[in-house]
């Protein structure tokens, strides 16, 4: 049997938002031609909630877009096509600050698609990287600016986040496989 | 997950769930060809070669698109100018291409089967591009989706097939794909360009013309292939236009607005009237748009060779 351990429950994830929220501002000097930029599948929904946090402490309306990766994998050969591609569209970047959202980083190889992925829209003035849970492992050298909790784990485990919109509730697990 | 295996040599042998598998792939890829840089590296360092042994400019062109918009590295073999014409044997062709070291083939061929006795044969994969009266399974697929992008559904959509069934690639790959996913079809035609015992396939014969328009919700109006046409098929364009021509007159006695498909080249005035394929529920020209994404859909999907794994459950970072 695998073993669940949670991580952060609905109230962990709703105080780690907001205080990323307000490191994004911090840290782009404001909300000036700041967009907001979520990775398929649970970084779109977790860049809007960051949007709406945005939106209320600082009394403006943040663009945000959506970004597939999938097309831009380094691992086609390796595992295959992903069963669904899904949607990309993305406010116009140029001279913007872009702050990509994901939920897990790991190895650090969807960011550097969605790198190649955002250049390939335009010129963005510079690149954030913010996600809820930093779980160590990196192949490449890509790291966040913003996190929301950093846990270091093996190769074995797995984290899954759960957002309400897409699974009906909020929380982070780490999943632990039996020992052998 | 279903994959798509090694080869598209036709509808037939798909199941449903690998056409939906296809046509829910095609929707991300409709978007790539609106961007400013119409161009994703999913095939970086893919080789392709289209190996046209007929003449053809929309389907050939359409996958040199997909192929460049997925950043492969294309060829275009011609039968003509090429050493096809001293007589080497399909087989041969494929082979000596193979020892360059290809990863895809798309082939055109004058001969039903043709698509199907090359993947047998070669490593690479394979796709139909049109074999002899066969099948045109991206012809078919395009269709679907675009029946699908106006409907929202394909099960229990009503489609007529008219014109030259019995020479047609486009409607045999029509027929088992519509069918799967749950779609009614009917073939229109005159009786010597229907192919005996069509009724097997489960199409329902609409004798004439109106019977099409006041059954069906879609028209996919075939081109009447003339090249194709030897003798005694029917006694002249203007005869079959005065009885099979699809008009404004005709459509304004259906008893709803119907989508109007035709998989191209048309001839004006034959089996389609101007202003019905220039009209307002002409999708013809969003036909050939689809055209590009089911293409990059088929080579994407093919690319891989087989199918990924499950995505866990949670939002796990590869």
């Amino acid at each position: 049997m695998t073993a669940r351990t949670q991580l952060l429950d609905d109230r962990a994830i709703g105080r780690a938002l907001v205080r990323m929220a307000s490191e994004i501002v911090e840290r782009c000097g404001g909300t000036t031609d700041v967009v907001l930029v979520g990775i398929q599948r649970r970084g779109v929904e977790l860049a809007q909630r960051l949007k709406r946090l945005i939106d209320a402490a600082e009394k403006t309306d943040l663009p945000t877009g959506k970004l597939d990766i999938t097309l831009y994998r380094d691992d086609l050969q390796t595992i295959g096509p992903r069963p669904v591609v899904g949607e990309t569209s993305l406010p116009d970047l140029e001279g913007r600050t872009v702050v990509i959202v994901d939920d897990v980083l790991y190895t650090g190889r969807t960011v550097r698609a969605a790198l190649d992925e955002v250049t390939d829209f335009g010129r963005p003035r510079r690149v954030l990287l913010c996600v809820l849970v930093d779980r160590g492992g990196r192949e490449l050298p890509i790291q966040a600016d913003v996190i929301g909790t950093t846990v270091s784990l093996t190769a074995t485990d797995r984290v899954d986040v759960l957002l309400s919109e897409r699974d009906g509730r909020d929380v982070v697990e780490l999943v632990r496989a039996p020992a052998e | 997950m279903t994959g798509l295996g090694k080869d598209l040599v036709g509808l037939e042998p798909l199941s449903a769930d690998q056409l939906r598998l296809i046509l829910d792939t095609a929707e991300p890829f409709k978007e790539v060809s609106e961007r400013q840089i119409k161009k994703v590296p999913a095939l970086r360092g893919k080789t392709i070669v289209n190996l046209f042994f007929e003449a053809s400019t929309r389907t050939r062109i359409s996958f040199e698109f997909a192929e460049k918009r997925l950043s492969a590295d294309t060829v275009n073999v011609a039968a003509s100018g090429s050493s096809v014409s001293k007589g080497e044997t399909l087989v041969d062709t494929a082979k000596n291409l193979e020892a360059m070291r290809i990863d895809m083939v798309v082939i055109r061929h004058g001969s039903s089967g043709a698509a199907s006795f090359l993947g047998q044969r070669i490593a690479s994969n394979v796709i139909n591009a049109g074999d002899g009266k066969h099948e045109h399974p991206t012809q078919g697929l395009l269709d679907m989706l675009t029946l699908r992008d106006r409907f929202k559904r394909l099960q229990g959509l009503k489609v007529a097939i008219c014109g030259d069934v019995l020479h047609s690639r486009v409607a045999r790959s029509n027929i088992w794909g519509l069918t799967k996913l749950g779609a009614e079809v009917g073939v229109c035609g005159p009786p010597p360009l229907l192919p005996r015992n069509i009724e097997e396939l489960g199409v329902t014969i609409l004798p004439r013309i109106e019977d099409a328009i006041a059954w069906a919700d879609a028209l996919n109006i075939l081109r009447l292939q003339l090249e194709r046409m030897t003798a005694g098929f029917i006694p002249s364009l203007r005869e079959y236009n005065r009885v099979f021509g699809v008009t404004t007159e005709r459509l304004k006695k259906a008893p709803k607005d119907l989508l109007i498909l035709h998989p191209g080249p048309m001839n004006r005035g034959v089996e389609i009237d101007s202003d019905v394929a220039d009209g307002e529920h002409s999708v013809i020209l969003p036909q050939v748009t689809n055209g590009v994404a089911v293409r990059m859909a088929v080579l994407y999907l093919l690319a891989g060779g087989r199918p990924g794994p499950q995505q866990a459950a949670g939002g796990e970072e590869a």
